[in-house]
């Protein structure tokens, strides 16, 4: 392990930096939303950057979704880049005509001709002790739309890394950023951003034999600790963060899946028309010969984003995964 | 007793320094529909565009007529005809410069005819061969829009950059009046008036959203005076005055270009067909009202004026109808070609980059072509396998 000098950064520096390098390195990005300016949006995502770049830029808009995405694609339309932040998670509703009649589906209805390199930022997911509205997880709406892609970073690098891909993308990206970590720390230097890394990749953050925690955004730090835990327990468990949910990487998904025998995934989100039973099906048509045990799946209730004071019950922890992983020795229980 | 039933006794003080942003009495539309033809205002109009105006709206009502024909043959699936609105359509086309953006929904397609679009590449939504027959970019007309007013934004945002960007470009967004009632609409209207955007919208108030009628689509006084709310004009035009909308169009595209910012017109017109060749427009509405509009006809109006003042005869009805006929003879004759169309394309343009599972399903469907092609299928054959 190497040593790092530097002070270390969190998840919501790492996203002002790597918007504030997009701007630098071309002048079509632009910033817009609610509160995006003066304030540097409510998460202070955005800090900085009116001043820096100007208002032009960095644009406060009126408060109203559906005119900041539907804006936005005239703006793309004429060569801009936008960067559109919508304030929370379930904020963005009104914005979902816009997103799906027209964002989605305009390169495919004009032939490429009009592409629309938009990127929607929306804070997402529990864990903050928010109140109504402001914990919802929405991932598996922009999954089942063709046309966006949808990323998540879990890592201070992959914040960095994934907005800048996702603001040079030619397609438009909905970038879920989750809540709960933006204030997490890892050893990513913010004086020497990283590369950028690719939309569409999975990785492995923690290699193991014996089954595979398939998991993206929030649950990652989550998943890494269940497989922690698990040691104990004579378990040597693999953990892939999916960073990307469409194009969804079936490569390294599988592979994990093939060479471990065993899967759980595990996401905040319902499990019902969730992302998991998407996953758990495309892992089981790759890799039915190769499962030991049913594909599982660890999710957060089927119920609307409970009160704040009751959230630890509903979001996946550390034994709710270990419970399934418990599941996973098939053949002796069945 | 409530405070609002004090009458004489209510008087809240203002708070302080309150005073409005805005003196809305320039806004207010007039209290009538502007108009030209049959006034004194006439007289100013240019001849020459009188003429254009005149032969573009003959070609606009034999277009309608010609397309409404090809649903009847099942060349085109629906056809919403703007007959009896040829005035906007035509004025909307002609007002815009050749760099400014036209934004027209599922009614407009003669308004992106007569920008010049080719009148077959106007019409694929509506065959149903693909949902935008040309490139937007090439001609400056974003997609025809089915989901009302959605492309009201998309207006305002492009308006908007081009001014970022330093160009002198004006957006000229088409909407019904029962999209007034969408939130895309406020929304639109908002943005535009805040950020001063370069940017027209016109209303065409033609009476009915399907079958449902103004009266119960607003209770607002009229379409126009919505803009006061938003701290834009408001202008009322007679929407199959052709002179009227041209001018009150011209003027509001000036006034943006300038960077006076966003105008609202509604242009009163009355959709003389069904909403589509699929309703059926005897169940709401009598014919006594469409007679009355059917006696306020565009084309009528505007040939009056300018065979009275000596601008036309007979010879030049005769060659804008013959040039007319020609228009359709060529539509229905492309029309009348089935398509030729590539199953493959269904994949060409989700993404920049197809994603690994487009590609397994493009292969999938390659085979099932290719099976196809090779007679019946058996079971255990299946493409993908
Ligand atoms: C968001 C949305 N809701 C419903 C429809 C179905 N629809 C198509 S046209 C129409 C009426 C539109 O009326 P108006 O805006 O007055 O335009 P007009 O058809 O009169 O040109 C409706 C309800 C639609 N296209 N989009």
């Amino acid at each position: 392990m190497t040593t790092v000098a530097v002070k270390p950064a969190t998840m919501a520096q790492a996203l002002t930096r790597a918007l504030r390098d997009a701007m630098a390195a071309d002048p079509a990005v632009h910033v817009m939303g609610e509160d995006v300016g003066t304030l540097g949006g409510v998460f202070r995502v955005t800090d900085g950057l009116a001043k820096e770049f100007g208002e032009d830029r960095c644009t406060d808009t009126p408060l109203a979704e559906a005119g900041i995405l539907g804006t936005a694609v005239g703006m793309a339309m004429y060569g801009l880049r936008p960067v559109v932040e919508m304030q929370f998670d379930a904020f963005a509703y009104p914005a979902f005509e816009q997103l799906i009649s027209h964002v989605a589906r305009m390169r495919n209805r004009t032939r490429g001709a009009m592409p629309l390199p938009i990127t929607i930022r929306v804070p997402y997911g529990g864990g903050i002790g928010g109140v109504e509205h402001h914990s919802d997880s929405s991932e598996a709406y922009y999954m089942a739309t063709p046309g966006l892609h949808v990323v998540t970073p879990a890592t201070v690098a992959d914040a960095y890394g994934l907005l800048r891909a996702a603001i040079a993308s030619d397609d438009p990206v909905v970038f879920l950023e989750p809540k709960r970590l933006y204030w997490s720390k890892d050893s990513w230097n913010p004086d020497e951003p990283t590369a950028v890394e690719p939309i569409g990749r999975a990785v492995v953050r923690r290699s193991g034999r014996s089954a595979t925690l398939i998991t993206y955004g929030p649950s990652v730090p989550v998943c890494l600790e269940a497989a922690e835990a698990a040691r104990a327990e004579g378990w040597d468990l693999e953990v892939v963060d999916l960073r990307s949910l469409v194009p969804f990487d079936d490569e390294t998904v599988s592979a994990s899946v093939r060479r471990t025998g065993r899967a759980v995934v595990v996401h905040e989100s319902g499990g019902f028309g969730g992302p998991g039973g998407e996953i758990a099906a495309r892992v089981t048509e790759r890799c039915f010969h190769y499962l030991e045990a049913p594909v599982l799946r660890v999710a957060g209730f089927d119920i609307p984003y409970p009160p704040p004071m009751l959230e630890r019950h509903h979001l996946p922890g550390v034994d709710r995964i270990l419970d399934a992983v418990g599941r996973l020795q098939w053949e002796a229980d069945s | 007793m409530t405070v609002m039933e004090q009458r004489g006794a209510y008087r809240p003080t203002p708070p302080p320094a309150w005073q409005p942003r805005t003196d809305p009495a320039p806004l207010l539309p007039d209290a009538l529909p502007f108009r030209v033809l049959g006034t004194e205002a006439a007289a100013q109009a240019d001849p020459g565009l009188l003429r254009r105006l005149y032969a573009e709206l003959v070609r606009g009502r034999r277009y309608n007529a010609q397309a409404t024909a090809l649903t009847k043959q099942g060349r085109l699936a629906v056809y919403p005809s703007s007959t009896g609105q040829e005035a906007c359509e035509v004025a909307a086309a002609l007002v815009l410069q050749e760099r400014d953006w036209l934004f027209p929904s599922y009614r407009d397609t003669l308004a992106a005819v007569a920008r010049g679009l080719d009148p077959v590449q106007a019409l694929t939504l509506l065959r149903g061969d693909w949902h935008t027959g040309y490139d937007p970019h090439e001609h400056r007309i974003a997609p025809l829009c089915t989901p009302l007013a959605t492309q009201l934004p998309h207006a305002v945002g492009l308006a908007h950059a081009a001014r970022l960007k330093g160009d002198d470009v004006v957006a000229l967004a088409l909407v019904g009046d029962g999209g007034t009632s969408e939130g895309d609409f406020h929304e639109a209207l908002n943005f535009a008036a805040v950020w001063q955007a370069p940017v027209v919208f016109l209303v065409q108030n033609n009476g009915f959203a399907i079958s449902v009628p103004l009266a119960k689509q607003t209770a607002a006084p009229s379409l126009a005076h919505k803009a006061v709310g938003y701290g834009m004009p408001g202008r009322l035009v007679d929407g199959n005055d052709a002179a009227a909308v041209h001018q009150v169009l011209s003027e509001a595209i000036a006034h943006a270009r300038a960077g006076g910012g966003p105008t609202l017109v509604e242009a009163v017109t009355y959709r003389i067909d069904a909403h589509t060749n699929a309703d059926d427009a005897t169940r709401y509405r009598g014919d006594a009202e469409v007679e009355t509009w059917r006696a306020h006809d565009p084309i009528a109006l505007l040939e009056r004026e300018l065979t009275e003042r000596g601008l036309l005869d007979d010879d030049g009805i005769r060659a804008a109808r013959e040039d007319a006929e020609t228009m359709a003879a060529d539509l229905r004759e492309r029309m009348n070609q089935d398509p030729v169309l590539d199953p493959m394309d269904l994949f060409a343009h989700v993404y920049a980059q197809p994603t690994t599972q487009l590609l397994e399903q493009e292969a999938q469907l390659k085979a099932e072509l290719d099976a196809e092609a090779d007679g019946p299928h058996h079971l255990g054959e299946g493409a993908g396998r």
